[in-house]
């Protein structure tokens, strides 16, 4: 390893401010400081420092969204292959699966992290971490369906104009990965919506069974369906829907894979547990207020199951929570994620044109975090101003 | 009435070289240095030349805009160096000692104690008004301003922080002639602030005069800001002044023979220290050759006060005036193949990201790696966890940033100065220099609000 080591500081100089490969200086960076842990010492302010990184942040982040990549690969194959009516063996499926949704996380890679290095450069910077968790998470949102190039244009849309006008990592509004979201939803309507993308294989027909539907369970809800059925009509049960055998984006449909993560995230506090828990306390109570009317079929959902359809449980988890587009004081986190529970079960059965709220529902939210933090720190502040009145009084 | 306060946000991070309570033997070295950027807010005017004798009690410099505040000499002999750094800043006198022992003297015969004014004028004509701190902005006290409340926090809680029940035990005498002495320069509260079970408090005699406190938690109870937001949280507009217990026995000590003697118990500590123990020494001593035969390895930085809010005197070796603490951890300029992704036994951690979470009560030996690049604001509530004063630290750092005064006003900056959130900067995902940003923002409001 020394010898690896030596070479590194051997090609060093040439990436280092007057070398002949400056302009990939960042570049270098990101790669070197990837193999090794810099060497930079304290030089002022405190001498000691937590031994965490945005690096290490990032990685556990992608570590727990695992579960939902491979569970997302099995299904994938899996829908198509009860979709194409074909013996439903473990390893062709798990074959299909990799070769629909390796596609797809590659190119979220290339185009998101070319796009960073250029803009690390421009600015001198070392290149942010952040994109390795919404790389991620943009071919985990989209249906399996999805053509690569219409993802290479959101995913070079949601980095340029959501995150790096703004001034990159840490300073964006919206979550990256959602606007890539919003963007094939809205630019590209009559693809991304219906009930035919979210089965692979089903946008050309690849000997799909006649007749055979691939409705997500959204879609039927806002439909009027009394129950939920799969293609080939069969009935949905709720362990179904927990474990994730049904039609829907790649990596949402799994709840068992998305709690794994969750606890990830809860165990090493990267994750918030107070916006996790209030997003879903804000679900429950819209939930049980729908049912409590009741006056069509998409009210009468019971409540529980709005919280394993969709992309309810994924965006709680991994969305909800990112920091920087989140409510960012504690008391703030509270009122963020409830509402974001609350108004993403209002949407999904309220306006049956957006069936899947939790998308619009945490980007709305996203919009108003600041306002909220602003409300609860002129708490903070009114306390303060408060207090020296009437001591000076 | 005492009462008890417990801290619950912050942060204890045990460190390996915890100082028995043992003496080691004295160490009175040939030199001594005065270091003006000690004194924060302070611009120094030189008052001798290299070569120059000076008596122990001399001043050696002033404040230019304070003149009144004189810095002295801590032992007699002659100037032997003077460093400046960029633009001539002033950054350390050194004088070298004749063990002479020739010191001004006061005759307190003369002085009557009770009168405050008086002997607040005599404290600095002898060069001892530089233990008198103020809130807000942690600087030297100005006496035209009166404090509502004097604060003296009788215990440290930093990282491998000394331990007062043992180097102020035998100072009974001159703590309390100092106490009484402090107890007359304010009409409010002198509060005396404690550890909880500290057996310290049995050497105050009258002590009804005082406001006892005991404080129970992690880092920073120890200290003063978070001391007076517990009691009095600072208004605008409010002056308090501070002291450290460690330095009542200096002050003391000249109440009771008129000579300045600034001698000190401090403590040597940290992993890097063969046996860490305590030593008689004087402010500003050279440790130098005191060190070296206590050292365990070599390549190591040598901190004057704790491992988050010391100064590295690694080169200059001379102890700070107010330090009562030497911390000797390793250097950390070393690589780490795929240090992100280690299981992390031996990582120092607030977060639960490393393995080491599971090894309660561990001590680590962390070095002065940054550990990772700098970032912009990204996680949140950090800070949050280890700040136990109410004030939203990120969102003060970036009204500072933003140089917005009125929102730094509203978001507390009065109550706060940059060792009250060294706890923040140690936890910062995004290694931000919280306490550089913090003391601009201080000295933006020093010009600002004069």
């Amino acid at each position: 390893m020394k010898f690896l080591r030596k070479n590194i500081d051997k090609i060093k100089p040439n990436f280092e401010e007057g070398g002949k490969f400056y302009f990939l200086h960042s570049v270098f960076d990101g790669f070197e400081t990837f193999l090794y842990a810099p060497n930079h010492v304290t030089k002022k302010g405190s001498h000691i420092r937590d031994s965490i990184d945005m690096k290490r942040t990032m990685i556990i982040v992608v570590v727990a969204l695992f579960p939902a990549i491979l569970m997302g690969i099995y299904n994938t194959g899996l829908q198509h292959f009860i979709a194409t009516g074909q013996a439903q063996e473990f390893w062709p499926m798990i074959g299909y699966g990799l070769f629909k949704v390796v596609p797809l996380i590659a190119v979220s890679y290339i185009v998101g992290l070319g796009i960073e290095f250029v803009f690390a450069q421009i600015r001198r910077h070392e290149i942010n971490e952040g994109f390795l968790v919404t790389g991620m998470l943009i071919p985990l949102i989209v249906p399996a369906d999805t053509p690569l190039w219409m993802l290479a244009l959101a995913t070079a849309f949601a980095v340029i104009i959501g995150k790096e006008v703004f001034g990159g990592t840490g300073m964006n509004i919206l979550n990256p990965a959602l606007t890539t979201r919003a963007f094939l939803f809205f630019a590209y309507p009559s693809w991304m919506s219906g009930d035919k993308v979210w089965i692979s294989g089903m946008m050309n027909g690849e000997g799909v069974i006649d007749g055979y539907s691939g409705a997500t369970l959204l879609a039927q809800s806002a439909a009027g369906a009394k129950e939920f059925v799969n293609g080939l009509g069969e009935k949905i049960t709720q362990m179904d829907m927990f474990v994730g055998t049904i039609p829907g984006s790649v990596g949402e449909t799994s709840v068992a894979a998305i709690l794994l993560g969750a606890i990830i995230l809860l165990i090493t506090g990267i994750g918030s547990w107070r916006i996790m828990f209030s997003t879903l306390a804000g679900g429950i109570v819209m939930g049980l207020i729908l049912n409590a009317f009741a006056v069509n079929p998409a009210m009468e959902v019971p409540w529980f199951e709005h919280l394993m359809i969709g992309g309810f449980a994924f965006g709680m988890v991994f969305m909800a929570t990112d920091p920087v587009t989140g409510a960012q004081t504690n008391r703030g986190k509270y009122i963020y994620g409830f509402l974001i529970g609350f108004l993403a079960i209002l949407i999904r059965v309220l306006n049956p044109a957006y069936p899947e709220g939790m998308m619009l529902a945490i980007l709305l939210m996203n919009v108003f975090a600041p306002l909220i933090d602003h409300m609860v720190v002129q708490g903070n502040r009114k306390k303060r101003l408060k207090r020296s009145v009437i001591i000076k009084a | 009435m005492s009462k008890t306060f417990r801290i619950r946000k912050g942060l204890d991070i045990s460190l390996k070289g915890i100082p028995e309570n043992i003496f080691d033997s004295d160490n009175f070295p040939n030199l001594y240095s005065l270091k003006p950027i000690d004194f924060i807010g302070v611009t120094p005017k030189l008052l001798l030349k290299e070569g120059e004798k000076v008596k122990k009690g001399e001043a050696v410099f002033f404040d230019k805009y304070r003149p009144e505040v004189k810095f002295v000499s801590p032992v007699s002999g002659t100037v032997k160096e003077v460093k400046r750094g960029e633009k001539r800043k002033l950054l350390e006198i050194i004088i070298e000692s004749d063990s002479s022992n020739q010191a001004v003297e006061f005759n307190m015969k003369d002085y009557d104690l009770d009168n405050s004014e008086k002997t607040i004028a005599l404290l600095h004509q002898a060069g001892l008004w530089s233990f008198f701190k103020k809130r807000p902005y942690g600087i030297i006290a100005n006496p035209e301003e009166k404090p509502l409340d004097i604060f003296i926090t009788m215990f440290d809680s930093a990282p491998l922080a000394p331990d007062f029940n043992f180097i102020l035990k035998d100072k009974k005498e001159a703590i309390n002639l100092a106490l009484r002495t402090i107890r007359t320069f304010t009409d409010g509260n002198v509060y005396l602030n404690f550890r909880k079970d500290s057996e310290l408090v049995n050497i105050i005699e009258d002590q009804n005069q005082y406001e006892i406190n005991y404080f129970v938690g992690p880092h920073p109870a120890g200290l003063p800001g978070v001391q007076i937001n517990q009691i009095s949280p600072i208004n605008k507009g409010d002056v308090y002044w501070t002291l450290n217990g460690v330095d009542l026995p200096i002050i003391g000590d000249f109440l009771l023979h008129g000579v300045y003697n600034p001698e000190r118990i401090v403590a040597l500590a940290g992993s890097e220290v063969s046996e860490p123990k305590y030593f008689k020494t004087i402010l500003g001593a050279d440790i130098s050759s005191y060190i070296e035969s206590r050292l365990k390895t070599q390549h190591v930085r040598v901190i004057s006060g704790n491992a988050l809010t010391g100064s590295n005197i690694t080169e200059s070796n001379f102890l700070g005036f107010y330090d009562s603490l030497i911390t000797v951890i390793p250097e950390g300029d070393t690589y780490e193949m795929f240090g992100w992704a280690l299981p992390g036994f031996n990582k120092l951690s607030m977060s639960s990201t490393f393995l080491s979470k599971l090894i309660p009560g561990k001590k680590f030996a962390p070095n002065t790696n940054i550990h990772g690049g700098k970032r912009a604001f990204v996680m949140t509530g950090q800070y949050e966890k280890v700040c136990p004063i109410d004030i939203y630290p990120q969102l003060l750092i970036k009204a500072i940033l933003a140089e917005d005064i009125d929102k730094m006003e509203q978001m507390g900056i009065y109550e706060v100065i940059e060792e009250d959130i060294a706890l923040c900067e140690f936890a910062c995902t995004s290694k931000i220099d919280i306490q550089e940003i913090m003391r601009n923002g201080l000295d933006l409001m020093i010009r600002e609000m004069s």
